[in-house]
């Protein structure tokens, strides 16, 4: 059924295909091949060029582990002639059992963790209050107040970060020859317990619980206190779990902070272990790589647990928050 | 009276609850009146009966809740957060203010004996001060290293991270199989230790790592680097940290594209180039001019990713000779007092800190009119 683009008329519905001017002289089955062709050619560069991003993209990852299994003389190209190798020639599981000896990881662990646990319990408490005032009770001076906490996310963080240091060293928790780890942790966790995106992202989550539930709520004689914990923390849930994940992911990132206000390095956060651990050969002043990448492996994996584990929420929770920690 | 009464009588016998006996209700009656329970739309409360006792069986309540325009416990409920923003927000912005501007701050007294410009004097290099030893110096590490190298990641890095970002959301928004898969694989960089990533760049990047290797060459990317070339690991790992975030953002801005404008294309049967030019960026300009915002204040802010990679602001590392930081940015200036100096030299790193929200806010104002006045569409 070849026929010339002069009576194409009437085809286009029925064989579902466009033409234009440029396609003038062809018939439709040579076009349709043509397009087919196209098709398949420009899903297959696709497929090339975005598989080939993927595989810089986790080309990081995939160095970390096979660097943290492979021996010193490996990694600085000593036993392979200055060549780099895909793949460990021995493969050092040494590597793990030194780092695991050598670098205090279960004291950063149990810091980390603590500061995340308290830091986002208190987050979130404030966070559920502050969007319930804001959300659902009227009160004068609310929208004064909410813009006046909307404007403080422009002000950039590290800012406060100088005069906060000043605030917990009056505060006397940084005492560089005193400092307990209660202190240091009260340094970590408070000054992180309001989030105002957070307060804003839940109120908004809030708002769109309707109305009626409240009163119906309150025709059944239960008080703001019981409505708060019992229609509308449940029905933000989701919400919830990604401010959570996020606020964990934070703490497990943070490094400045723990870096100045710890006097005590025993008192820091992984990141803080992580960096100031030196696997450095004292004869011969080498840094040991191997080591340092089994270090950083250990660090990386708890994260990528969670990732897999939450992923939906924190994709979702960075797609809306866009911000870490 | 009596008619009343008896009448009180009948309606406390409707709201009794089953099982209470018509006795018991007479003999705790006092005359209960007529209110239906629920919501009263008229009156705008809801009305309720509570408690055991029908003495007190009916309270009007609701009316502080719902329809009062002064609610005591709502500020209960702000109560934490209105402190809190006050002690580790406000008043450090106050308080940072007035220290930049502060004359002969004292970090121990906690105030100055007037208002000056010249800790943005000394921070500008443009008068000397006097340094911990007691000698007078310029400080010129900011001039010379930290403004150059905050404006060349910002202009290199952002750009070039929201370019890949979108051919990588245009692509992956076009394919059909492991769609999902590819896009979480595009979202690992991510959700990884800031820190443990910049080494393992460092170990990339070493002199006898896996770059050099590739490309036969035999250049000092991180230990004593040039300053320059000490910007390329940082900035290609600034790009690879920040790729997914936009991506993310891009793709579900995609998403959200009526498919009719690209049908629309295919029949004036443009090209590929031409519809990601002409339809695809201009429908997406409303992420794109987020995505360039946050990126310009992220990358304003950087410090995090030469303390993974470098482990001091300096390509000679801590234990170098060299007092030359030149790797510093702005806000790595301001950390790099504070954990060191911060006895003497607060006042400049607060001057340092006001310069840079003095940045930030003009980005944001520029923002909100860019994005009232012009959309693309």
């Amino acid at each position: 059924m070849a026929k010339t683009y002069n009576n194409f008329q009437g085809q286009v519905l029925n064989q579902n295909i466009t033409l234009s001017i440029k396609e003038a002289g062809k018939t439709v089955e040579t076009i349709k091949k043509a397009e087919k062709v196209t098709k398949v050619i420009s899903t297959i560069i696709t497929y090339a060029f975005i598989v080939a991003l993927a595989l810089l993209v986790i080309f990081p990852f995939y160095w970390m582990i096979i660097t943290s299994l492979k021996s010193l003389d490996e990694i600085t190209g000593m036993s392979t002639g200055g060549r780099q190798t895909y793949f460990p020639e021995i493969v050092m599981w040494s590597n793990y059992v030194y780092v695991f000896q050598k670098f205090d990881f279960s004291t950063y662990m149990v810091n980390t963790v603590v500061v995340a646990i308290f830091s986002t319990i208190g987050t979130l408490l404030t966070t559920v209050f502050a969007a319930f005032a804001f959300s659902r009770l009227r009160f004068k001076g609310r929208e004064t107040v909410f813009a006046i906490l909307l404007m403080t996310m422009m002000i950039p963080g590290e800012m406060m970060v100088l005069s906060n240091y000043i605030t917990v060293a009056s505060f006397g928790w940084i005492e560089s020859d005193s400092q307990t780890l209660l202190q240091a942790y009260a340094c970590m966790i408070v000054p992180f317990w309001v989030s105002v995106f957070y307060i804003y992202l839940l109120r908004q989550n809030f708002k769109q619980i309707p109305n009626e539930l409240y009163l119906a709520a309150k025709v059944d004689g239960k008080s703001d206190w019981n409505y708060l914990w019992k229609v509308m923390v449940p029905l933000a849930a989701p919400t919830l779990i990604s401010i959570s994940i996020l606020k964990f992911m934070g703490t497990w990132n943070s490094y400045m902070w723990p870096q100045l206000v710890c006097k005590n390095e025993a008192y820091q956060l992984i990141s803080n272990g992580l960096r100031g651990s030196s696997f450095t050969n004292a004869d011969t002043g080498i840094t040991e790589y191997g080591y340092r990448m089994a270090a950083t492996v250990l660090v990386t994996v708890p994260l990528f647990l969670l990732f897999v584990f939450f992923r939906k929420y924190i994709m979702r929770g960075v797609g809306r928050a866009g911000i870490k920690g | 009276m009596l008619l009343e009464k008896i009448k009180n009588l009948l309606n406390s016998k409707k709201s009794a609850p089953n099982g209470q006996s018509e006795a018991a209700v007479s003999l705790f009656d006092t005359g209960i009146p007529d209110i239906p329970q629920g919501y009263d739309q008229e009156k705008d409360v809801v009305v309720r009966l509570v408690g055991k006792k029908p003495t007190k069986s009916y309270r009007v309540s609701g009316i502080d809740d719902v329809a009062s325009k002064n609610n005591w416990k709502a500020w209960l409920y702000l109560a934490p957060v209105v402190i809190l923003v006050s002690i580790f927000l406000l008043y450090p912005l106050i308080n940072t203010i007035y220290i930049a501007f502060a004359k002969e701050y004292s970090y121990i007294k906690g105030y100055g004996t007037g208002l000056t410009l010249d800790n943005f004097g000394v921070v500008l290099g443009l008068k000397e001060y006097v340094n911990a030893s007691g000698q007078r110096a310029t400080e010129t590490n900011f001039v010379n290293f930290a403004i150059p190298n905050t404006v060349v990641i910002a202009f290199v890095t952002v750009p070039l991270s929201i370019f890949l970002a979108l051919i990588i959301a245009v692509a992956l928004n076009s394919i059909k199989w492991f769609q999902k898969f590819l896009q979480t694989v595009f979202f690992l960089p991510y959700v990884t230790n800031g820190i443990a990533i910049g080494m393992v760049f460092a170990v990339i990047f070493d002199k006898q790592g896996i770059i050099n290797n590739l490309f036969h060459t035999n250049i000092a990317w991180i230990q004593n680097a040039e300053h320059w070339t000490a910007m390329v690991p940082l900035c290609i790992y600034i790009v690879w940290n920040s790729i997914p975030f936009k991506i993310l953002i891009l793709l579900s801005g995609l998403q959200g594209v009526d498919k009719q404008y690209y049908q629309a294309a295919q029949i004036d049967s443009a090209s590929k180039g031409k519809v990601l030019l002409r339809i695809t960026v201009p429908l997406l300009s409303p992420q794109i001019l987020y995505l360039m915002i946050t990126g310009f204040i992220g990358a304003f802010k950087e410090y995090n990713s030469i303390i993974s990679i470098f482990g001091a602001p300096s390509t000679a590392g801590s234990g170098g000779a060299s007092t030359e930081k030149n790797l510093l940015t702005v806000v790595y200036y301001v950390y790099d007092i504070l954990e060191h100096d911060s006895q003497t030299m607060i006042q400049y790193a607060a001057a340092g800190a006001v310069l840079l929200f003095a940045a930030i806010l003009i980005f944001t104002l520029i923002q909100s009119k860019v994005s009232k006045s012009r959309v693309y569409y």
